[in-house]
């Protein structure tokens, strides 16, 4: 793997299958009484937000936390040179205090690759403007394929198959092989959509964006993914459904003529969710506009996956953690 | 005045062949042929090199008064100087904005008490270049400073009414009306060409058809209006059809592009490094491969630099928040080498005539691009094309750093450089 965790372009196969069985490992300290353990003592990991993220921000506290690293949290908020500190000062601050990884959170696309370039310790992006939020997609990941080959659903051959160290319960070492994922929305401004659509790939699903074509990049023919601007014909094929969050400020800003018929023609409501195949899961990054991009009926249904999500977060990024700052005393939770 | 006695030079420029030796005295060529002599005159052997007229830049970014920091007229006429320009248009977009007689006539006077070469200001089109209401461009037009050229450039004049009067007042004085194409609203926010390359990085993109949108537009209003349009820094190949369409009609267009369109693309802004981050933005190889060719065949007219110093923290940033602009003055002949010369597209007598005669004709320039004759002001520049390759050092005599050249191989030297007969450069180095 490499040093930084910047792009989910930065991961192969082999790295993405690395930190998903990590995580799958690490997953059995959640259910345990003591919540933590040693493997990251003494390392320092501190987190970088420039935007307001408490979800994010926390999961990865929890993460570095479990892992037993000391966490500075650093809330700084306005990244202009003419508003305060700049980022590359910030970093030579962090620089000298030693941090060994820094997560950052920042409304500018591509502060996470420049903020490689200035310190020596990892990097791990937290989301950046609308470039790439990697960790969420690990997550999402992760939790396709515990949910998919929970339910025993291995579609058109997905899921089993060819796996290094073979398959258990789990789906350790497995990809997502042959696995439809439909993502829902303003896919132009999502660095969600970014990282799952590098990293579902990667891991061998067929990621389809279903979005009104004002929400999707300009060149997005190039990507390797396919496009639809009817979503209601691509919830039959769909094994998983990702809805995105629309931004307030999207709303008026002539992308679509209102948020009503915004969610009349992409909102994913009850008579939608019907369409979708029996085993099919809905995820969503969160936080979520309930009646907007979901229905509540849906978001509350037991094919939500969306607390599940932040539970998987928390085991996610603890694998990231400890794979780049390469943790000793490998957990033997599993056993 | 010491009179120069230039040996074995290669001139370029029709019914020049082989070496000869040209004599400069009192601030003009006084002979040209095999052999001269002249016992007074300092000698300087030019075997191997040839001479251009000086060159002459119609987009440069001076920044005095106002940014000193990036840039005053002592140092980047300097860069100028060193790189074979002997006058350079000073683009009006200072603080205060060069809007009014006092401001453009201070700088025409730094120029001159610089000396490095010669400083033409540009005026604003509108006041403070806020695009509502049109500066005097008369009293800039009357003023010492002897204007003929206005921009807004940083800015377009985006409103299609106030365009419409500024082209057709300028007639009275001969005037020109050089526009930085981009639409306001199709660009707001933007950050990087929009392509396949903003996308993947979550950049905003800067979508050509908001550059050849006000291009065509200010295409028919020139012609509706029977006055002369000069389209500052083309980038698209879309832009490049338009300009060919309009000279097609004989309206009066006239176009530049930037070096570094000329050489540089989109794919390097992939490490978010703001040094590459330049408006108009760097657009694609197919792009690129439009501009050298409308280069050529002289639907664009011109080379400019755009020039545009700015200081490190400017730059040293996250991309969103880092400021538009690349230094180029002292790079660009030997980029329009690279683009243009090694690739077959242009003779170096096709580079005299895009980055001297063309621009200085379109400037309204007297004293500058002539072709190299008995008689004329002697404003030439000694190139040695054969000298190898070598990196381009980010410190220069400009103020600011930020070229995207730096560490990159280019062709080319600049030895000399004469102003009206004196050396601004001698061997590569300020006179």
């Amino acid at each position: 793997m490499k040093r930084h965790l910047i792009s989910a372009a930065d991961l192969s196969r082999g790295d993405a299958l690395l930190i998903l069985d990590t995580a799958e490992e690490l997953a059995g300290l959640a259910d345990r009484p003591i919540k933590k353990l040693p493997t990251l003592r003494g390392r320092t990991v501190v987190n970088l937000f420039f935007e307001d993220s408490t979800r994010t921000r926390i999961s990865f506290e929890a993460a570095a936390k479990r892992l037993s690293a000391d966490v500075i949290n650093f809330s700084a908020k306005g990244s202009s040179v003419g508003k305060g500190e700049s980022l590359k000062d910030t970093a030579l601050t962090l620089e000298a205090m030693g941090a060994d990884a820094v997560v950052i959170r920042h409304s500018a696309s591509g502060a996470a690759h420049r903020l490689a370039g200035w310190v020596r310790g990892s990097v791990v992006n937290a989301g950046d403007g609308t470039h790439e939020h990697p960790t969420q997609a690990l997550l999402d990941a992760f939790t396709i394929r515990r949910r998919l080959f929970k339910g025993g659903i291995a579609p058109r051959g997905g899921l089993g198959g060819s796996s290094p160290r073979g398959s258990t319960a789990s789906g350790r070492g497995a990809g997502l092989d042959g696995i439809r994922v439909t993502i829902v929305g303003d896919v132009l401004h999502s660095r969600v959509a970014r990282s799952n659509v590098l990293l579902l790939t990667t891991l061998g699903a067929e990621v389809t964006l279903a979005a009104p074509p004002t929400l999707l990049p300009f060149a997005v023919d190039t990507w390797p993914c396919a496009v639809s601007y009817d979503l209601d014909s691509e919830l039959p094929k769909s094994d998983v459904v990702m809805m995105l969050r629309v931004q307030q400020e999207r709303m008026t800003a002539a992308y679509f003529p209102s948020v009503r018929e915004y969610s009349r023609r992409y909102g994913l409501d009850t008579a939608r969710m019907a369409r979708l195949p029996d085993h099919a899961i809905v995820l969503h990054p969160g936080p979520m506009n309930r009646g907007v991009e979901i229905a509540a009926e849906v978001a509350d249904s037991a094919r939500s996956m969306i607390v599940e999500q932040v539970a998987n977060g928390v085991t996610t990024r603890m694998a990231v953690l400890y794979l780049l700052l390469g943790g000793t005393e490998f957990p033997e939770v599993a056993s | 005045m010491t009179a120069w006695l230039i040996k074995d030079v290669e001139i370029t420029g029709p019914g020049h062949h082989g070496p000869t030796d040209l004599l400069v005295a009192d601030g003009t060529i006084t002979a040209i042929g095999a052999g001269l002599t002249d016992a007074g005159a300092q000698v300087l052997d030019a075997a191997g090199l040839i001479a251009l007229p000086g060159l002459v830049d119609l987009h440069t970014h001076l920044r005095e008064p106002g940014r000193e920091d990036a840039e005053t007229i002592e140092t980047g006429t300097r860069a100028a100087a060193l790189g074979g320009f002997t006058a350079v248009h000073a683009m009006a977009n200072t603080e205060p904005v060069a809007d009014t007689a006092g401001v453009v006539e201070q700088v025409w006077r730094l120029g001159r008490a610089a000396g490095h070469c010669d400083v033409q200001p540009v005026g604003a089109v509108t006041v403070g270049l806020a695009g509502t209401r049109l500066a005097e461009l008369g009293t800039m037009a009357d003023s010492a400073a002897r204007v003929r050229v206005f921009s807004d450039d940083g800015r377009c004049v985006a409103d299609p009414l106030l365009m419409r009067r500024a082209l057709e007042y300028v007639k009275a004085f001969d005037g020109v009306i050089a526009q930085h194409a981009q639409d306001p609203r199709l660009t707001e926010g933007a950050q990087l060409n929009e392509g396949e390359i903003s996308g993947r990085l979550g950049l905003a993109g800067w979508p050509a058809v908001a550059e050849e949108a006000i291009i065509a537009r200010d295409c028919l209003l020139a012609a509706h209006v029977g006055s002369t349009l000069h389209i500052c820094h083309v980038s698209t190949a879309g832009s490049a059809e338009i300009i060919r369409w309009a000279k097609s009609k004989g309206w009066p267009v006239t176009a530049e592009v930037t070096p570094h369109h000329l050489l540089l693309t989109d794919e390097l802004a992939v490490g978010y490094d703001p040094v590459f981050k330049v408006n108009p933005p760097l657009r694609t190889a197919a792009d690129v491969a439009e501009l050298r060719r409308a280069l050529a065949d002289g639907t664009i007219d011109c080379v400019a630099t755009d020039h545009a110093p700015h200081p490190v923290e400017a730059k040293e940033t996250e991309w969103s928040e880092a400021a538009f602009g690349m230094t180029g003055l002292e790079t660009a002949l030997r980029v329009v080498q690279q683009a243009m010369v090694d690739t077959g597209l242009l003779d170096w007598s096709g580079v005299a005539d895009r980055m001297s005669v063309r621009p200085a004709r379109i400037g309204r320039l007297a004293g500058h691009g002539a072709l190299l004759a008995v008689g004329v002001p002697a404003n030439l520049m000694l190139y040695d094309p054969a000298a190898p390759a070598e990196a381009v050092s980010p410190v220069g005599a400009s103020k600011s750093r930020n070229t995207p050249f730096a560490g990159m191989p280019l062709p080319g030297r600049v030895v000399a450089t004469f102003l009206r007969g004196t050396p601004t450069v001698l061997d590569g180095k300020l006179a």
